[in-house]
């Protein structure tokens, strides 16, 4: 079958049933979108379909079709996807960095639809992506920076 | 502080002129440490992995420097390297990192853990930077017949004020690589405050490749001709296969090997993953792993598993509440406790309860390992390398100059990776398998096969005279043992106040037999202990009806005129209580404690802990809601770890880590039925997200004492800190871990009025 990932045509033989995870690692040797549970829980393994945000663990490639896979290895190719990753870089947000790319995606598609993020909608749409470092104060932060507005925890304190 | 072990440094050249630095430590007179040869032949990466050197500098002037300890998210691999680049004046932007091999006989042990990374190398690796800077002066000076010592370095250049002159230190390379090496102890470090890259902050050296998702973590590891292995054992741990479908696992789409393999029995009292053995399992291995892992369910393996029947959560629960209604084995005292707790004015006794918890690294376990000759080659996340690399030996029965093992990234540690059962199992398989394989577990096998942090269960006495003093601390924790001995990461103790503090203090302990397989968890001990007893010295402040944080400072400041010299460890500095009150005291001035008016159903809590050699206290600020469910609004943490924070971003980077972390082990749990774990995937686990993760306020408070760890100790005191601020928002109390708004709601005295 034919899969469009980060713009480029690429041709996979794999089952349909087979997780888009799997693919992108194990078939095509992509190793940017990574493994935390199998089970849609951590959000480790998230890319874009079409700008939307999915679990790649649990989206059989059969199901992709036509749509436009977009992984960490991409993410630069949009605007918001770039001031993303200048954001991660500039406010260090890494730790042990493995689920990081999964949450650069999720913060690129908050930000596809929403360039202005309250805390709360950061909140709601980064709660699937689990960081065993806990590095969510950065993260909170640099959605923001990435977005251009005030960093700080608007929360009530 | 000075170290007990000598620097061995050595000198060479690579056959293209390179400086090449290596070193070695000598543990102590007469030690067979050797300096490393210097290099006449081979070239480029084969001298490298011969020499194990630290430094190596170029024709081109560039400079590589390696790191030997593993690199798990904690900084280390940044870090060391920085402290060579700092003495060595190398230009930080332009140096290059790399893993140092894992090498026991050349690096010493290299390891990432108990927070000691810092206080390890602190000296050695300046002194590293020292002797390369100090042979590329006195190459220029030979050069210019000029006096090395009015020469100066800055950025990769010597430099001679006087004539203006200055040479790179990739012109010098060829030329200092013959130089004799300077005694290490005739080096002179650096006055701290002269420092150019220390005390700055310097992202990770691997942000790059994590940002844009290059290969970097052992899972991403890819060899030549590589199959992909899942490894299926019985849940209930070392369980010894009954039968299984091996035919039908076989017919699954890409499976292309299966074969069970027989396992390795340790000794009674030691584990797999840390002493010489192998779970039995079956191995399936294939050309996917999804495919490979799909075909596991195929194999319907049935396992003799009858032993595990009495270990069960509920079971544990309940001997242990039997327990504490007896005394156990006295494993320290001081002073008369019973007399003093008789002669006390008001007696407060509680009992504590913290689950087991399991580690949940978020890069699953694995290890890719490729048959050679007469062994094998393996690329394992792991944070003690050299101690796989002899487990895979011992296990196999291989020399050990046979097994190859390579630091890769890891993908999260928490003591976990401490253990290097995935290891032993990838060495088995491969060989088996005649192919390199990389073993993957799924996320169920993580879960199932944990070294978990065992539970533990305290009864707590202590009484107070009229005054409001403390008079009598007693304790009587229960653990687990294995094969008659405490098993490891349950260690029963108390190292900090309150009972360093009070006359009279008896710590008994009890222990259950356990099958559980059980480990390290970031600050392990304390991430239990520091809950328990900082805890009740709420409790007890509560009792004197003082306020929690001066009722702790008064107890503090009025031992100050009788320090506590037995460290509880050997080798480990002294509980100092000076120290331990001035975090205290800068917490309450930066938390605003007891000038900050909190709304109803909002209350302030403290904690502090003495742990991995740093001093912690933190405020936390809490929200209960009408339904008991509650959320730490913000905390505010202060710390001592010594006279600099060596790496800023880093330091403060770890500390709202640990402390998110510590937050998130308030709800955390695994329990066991029948020898086996109930929670399978992250789906059963109260995870710490986005949404409940609090401000954290990070200060530092410099103190002129030797620079230690921050991966461990800012963990500790968080739990507490949070209790206690849920105590003082609605009254509620709670003693048995994990933290429900159930047991509020049971617990709470506001209930009539919460809004």
């Amino acid at each position: 079958m034919k899969l469009t990932i980060n713009g480029k045509s690429v041709n996979v033989d794999a089952p349909a049933d087979m997780p888009l995870l799997w693919v992108l690692r194990d078939e095509i040797g992509m190793k940017g979108t990574k493994f935390g549970c199998g089970v849609a829980q951590c959000g480790a393994c998230t890319v874009h379909l079409d700008g939307q945000p999915v679990r790649a663990c649990v989206t059989p490639v059969g199901s992709v079709g036509a749509r436009h896979v977009t992984t960490v290895e991409g993410l630069s190719a949009t605007a918001e996807g770039n001031a993303v990753r200048a954001a991660w870089e500039a406010l260090d947000v890494a730790q042990c960095g493995y689920c990081q790319a999964g949450q650069m995606m999720a913060a690129t598609g908050l930000l596809l639809r929403n360039p202005r993020p309250s805390d709360a909608d950061i909140d709601a749409a980064m709660q699937g992506n689990f960081c065993r470092c806990s590095t969510y104060k950065r993260i909170r932060a640099a959605i923001k920076t990435a977005a251009g507005i005030d960093p700080s925890d608007r929360r009530e304190v | 502080m000075t170290t007990r072990r000598e620097l061995l440094l050595s000198l060479g050249a690579t056959s293209a002129g390179a400086l090449v630095l290596g070193f070695g430590f000598a543990t102590g007179a007469g030690a067979a440490a050797r300096p490393l040869p210097p290099a006449s032949s081979g070239r480029g990466a084969a001298d490298r992995a011969r020499l194990g050197n630290y430094v190596m500098i170029t024709a081109d002037g560039s400079v590589t420097l390696y790191a030997r300890n593993p690199e798990m998210g904690q900084g280390s691999k940044t870090l060391l390297p920085m402290l060579i680049a700092e003495e060595l004046d190398a230009d930080w932007d332009r140096v290059k990192v790399e893993y140092a091999p894992a090498d026991a006989k050349r690096y010493e042990a290299q390891y990432a853990g108990g927070s000691m990374s810092v206080p390890d190398n602190w000296e050695p690796m300046r002194r590293v930077g020292a002797a390369a800077r100090a042979v590329l002066v006195e190459a220029a000076a030979r050069r210019w017949q000029a006096d090395a010592g009015a020469l100066v370095t800055e950025r990769g250049f010597v430099i001679d004020r006087a004539s203006g002159r200055k040479l790179g230190y990739g012109e010098l390379a060829a030329e200092a690589a013959r130089l004799p090496l300077p005694d290490p102890k005739t080096l002179t470090l650096k006055a701290p405050a002269t420092f150019t890259i220390l005390g700055k902050s310097h992202r990770s050296v691997d942000t790059s490749a994590i940002l844009d998702g290059r290969p970097l973590y052992g899972i991403d590891t890819v060899v030549p001709g590589m199959k992909y292995a899942v490894y299926v054992k019985s849940p209930v741990p070392g369980a010894r296969l009954k039968r299984a479908d091996f035919a039908a696992a076989r017919s699954m789409p890409g499976v292309e090997q299966v074969f069970a393999v027989e396992g390795v029995t340790p000794g009674a009292s030691e584990q797999i993953g840390l002493a010489r053995g192998l779970a039995p399992g079956i191995a399936i291995v294939g050309r996917n792993w999804w495919q490979v892992n799909r075909a596991r369910t195929a194999l319907a393996a049935e396992w003799d598993d009858a032993f595990g029947a009495e270990h069960d959560s509920e079971a544990y629960d309940a001997r242990a509440r039997k327990l504490l209604d007896g005394s156990g084995e006295t494993r320290r005292q001081k002073g008369q406790v019973e007399q003093a707790l008789a002669g006390a004015t008001t007696v407060v006794e509680s009992v504590y309860e913290t689950p087991w918890l399991p580690h949940l690294t978020l890069e699953p376990q694995n290890c890719t390992a490729r048959p050679t000759a007469s062994g094998v080659e393996i690329w394992a996340p792991s944070q003690f390398p050299n101690d796989g690399r002899e487990l895979v030996a011992a296990t196999l029965g291989l020399p050990l100059d046979e097994v190859t093992v390579h630091m890769v990234r890891c993908g999260g540690g928490f003591g976990r990776r401490i253990m290097n059962d995935y290891m032993v199992e990838a060495a088995v398989i491969a060989r088996r398998a005649k192919a390199p394989v990389k073993l993957l577990w799924a996320r169920e096998d993580d879960v199932a096969h944990d070294y978990y942090r065992p539970g533990n269960y305290h009864r707590l006495r202590a009484g107070l005279d009229g005054a409001g003093r403390v008079v009598a601390y007693a304790v009587h924790g229960v653990s687990f043992s294995r094969g008659g001995k405490p098993v490891n990461g349950g260690e029963i103790g108390l190292d900090a106040a309150p009972g360093l503090l009070v006359p009279n203090f008896r710590l008994e302990q009890s222990l259950i037999p356990t099958i559980l397989p059980t480990g390290w968890l970031r600050a392990p001990a304390d991430n239990s202990l520091a809950f328990v007893h900082e805890s009740f010295w709420d409790e007890l402040a509560v009792a004197a009806k003082r306020d929690p944080l001066q009722f702790r400072l008064d107890h503090m400041r009025a031992s100050f005129a009788h320090p506590i010299a037995d460290p509880t460890e050997e080798g480990e500095p002294p509980y100092d209580v000076r120290r331990a009150a001035a975090v205290l005291e800068r917490v309450a001035e930066r938390s605003g404690w007891g000038r900050q008016s909190t709304p109803k159903g909002v209350g302030l809590g403290v904690a502090t802990y003495f742990s991995h050699r740093g001093y912690v206290a933190q405020v936390a600020k809490v929200r209960v809601r009408a339904d008991g469910d509650w959320h730490v609004e913000k905390i505010w943490v202060v710390a001592d770890v010594g006279p600099i924070i060596l790496n800023p971003t880093t330091a403060h980077a770890q500390v709202e880590g640990a402390v998110i972390e510590g937050v998130g082990q308030l709800t955390g749990e695994i329990r066991f039925e029948r020898g086996r774990a109930v929670q399978a995937n992250l789906t059963d686990f109260r995870l710490m997200r986005m949404p409940a993760a609090p401000e954290v306020d990070v200060h530092f408070l410099l103190t002129d004492n030797p620079p230690t760890g921050l991966g461990e100790p800012a963990l500790p005191p968080a739990l507490a800190a949070v209790s206690n601020a849920i105590f003082a928002a609605c009254g509620a109390r709670v003693r048995a871990l994990p933290l429900t708004a159930q047991k509020i709601m049971a617990a709470r005295t506001d209930v009539q009025h919460a809004g």
